[in-house]
């Protein structure tokens, strides 16, 4: 199987104006992993269709074609936890300022955190800046 | 391992500290809001991204046609509804209502793409490639898929008829590929090493044998 992949992959390589499909891990980042781990959980419990997903998704990679994004694939998890964002706040899940609160949260845990710690969320970091 | 490079600055207050990526940041906001609402549970997601990474792959898909080849009950049942011939091999389809098996012959050769975004039956071929998703595949295999073909180093006689198919989030569609020549009276096992990711997207074909290890 890994000769498999191998050959896929050199395949790719050698494909001229094709992005190369390394043939390694799924995700390049565990970030991707968890956007897409947190849309097939929501998609379970029946927050929304997959036919609604796959709207907002094309709507999202829509809307940043239009703002220039080559859309060459490497950026297509952005746009993936672009249109999941966007997917909870219209289901009424959360909403845009709630996810900035935490994001702005995460961001105060991660400065006060000594380089090589486990980042973790504490009532502290949402104070108001 | 202090390096001073690490960190970028913004406000002066990351010296000394962690620094996440926006992305990051907007993954692990989301993350906390839908676990705290009871909507997701780290242990669910850790088993959902494990069986990306391991359980699911195109080694899936390449059973499913290998056994399409050996086995004409089999092969008939995929082409007539392939959902329920795949999941009477267990594979459940997690996600689109329906998936569509064509096969390949020496007079049409088929492709798969999804214009829109980049619907893929991912129970059996994995996660997307990059370039499936990209604009230019999307995009160009529509206009030209011979030429397509080409850049993936396939080249088919003129009389191949090229027929794309365009996925939807209802409709999924795997590419059975023509069983390579030379491998009579091979198994499962042994013809399911043949048959590439690509070649069940359609921008590749099965392996000659001389080629399996």
């Amino acid at each position: 199987m890994r000769d498999m992949t191998d050959r896929t992959s050199a395949v790719a390589q050698a494909v001229p104006g094709f992005p190369h499909d390394a043939g390694g891990p799924v995700f390049r980042e565990p970030w991707q992993a968890q956007a897409f781990a947190m849309t097939l959980t929501l998609y379970d419990r029946g927050l929304f269709t997959w036919p609604e997903w796959a709207a907002m998704l094309a709507a999202e990679i829509e809307r940043a074609r239009a703002r220039g994004d080559p859309d060459t694939g490497d950026t297509y998890y952005h746009h993936w936890l672009a249109a999941l964002e966007r997917i909870v706040a219209e289901k009424r899940v959360t909403d845009a300022h709630t996810l900035s609160r935490y994001h702005d949260a995460w961001d105060r845990a991660a400065d006060r955190t000594p380089h090589g710690m486990p980042i973790e969320l504490q009532p502290e970091d949402f104070r108001a800046t | 391992m202090a390096n001073p490079d690490h960190h970028h600055d913004h406000g002066g207050d990351h010296a000394g500290g962690s620094e996440l990526s926006d992305m990051q940041l907007r993954v692990r906001a989301l993350e906390t809001i839908l676990t705290e609402k009871g909507y997701v549970e780290a242990a669910a997601l850790d088993a959902i991204i494990e069986a990306c990474e391991t359980r699911i792959g195109p080694h899936n898909g390449a059973r499913v046609v290998a056994k399409a080849w050996i086995d004409a009950g089999f092969r008939k049942a995929l082409l007539e509804d392939g959902s329920k011939a795949v999941a009477g091999l267990g594979h459940d389809s997690r996600v689109g209502e329906h998936l569509v098996a064509v096969e390949n012959t020496p007079d049409t050769h088929n492709i798969v793409v999804c214009t829109l975004c980049s619907c893929y039956p991912w129970d059996l071929l994995g996660l997307p490639p990059v370039w499936y998703k990209s604009t230019q595949y999307r995009s160009r295999t529509v206009k030209d898929p011979r030429g397509v073909l080409h850049d993936f180093g396939v080249t088919l006689p003129a009389t191949t008829k090229i027929r794309v198919w365009d996925s939807t989030a209802e409709t999924r569609f795997l590419v059975v590929p023509m069983r390579p020549a030379g491998t009579d009276g091979w198994t499962e096992d042994q013809l399911a090493a043949l048959v590439t990711r690509d070649s069940m997207v359609g921008t590749g074909l099965a392996q000659p044998p001389g080629k399996a290890v």
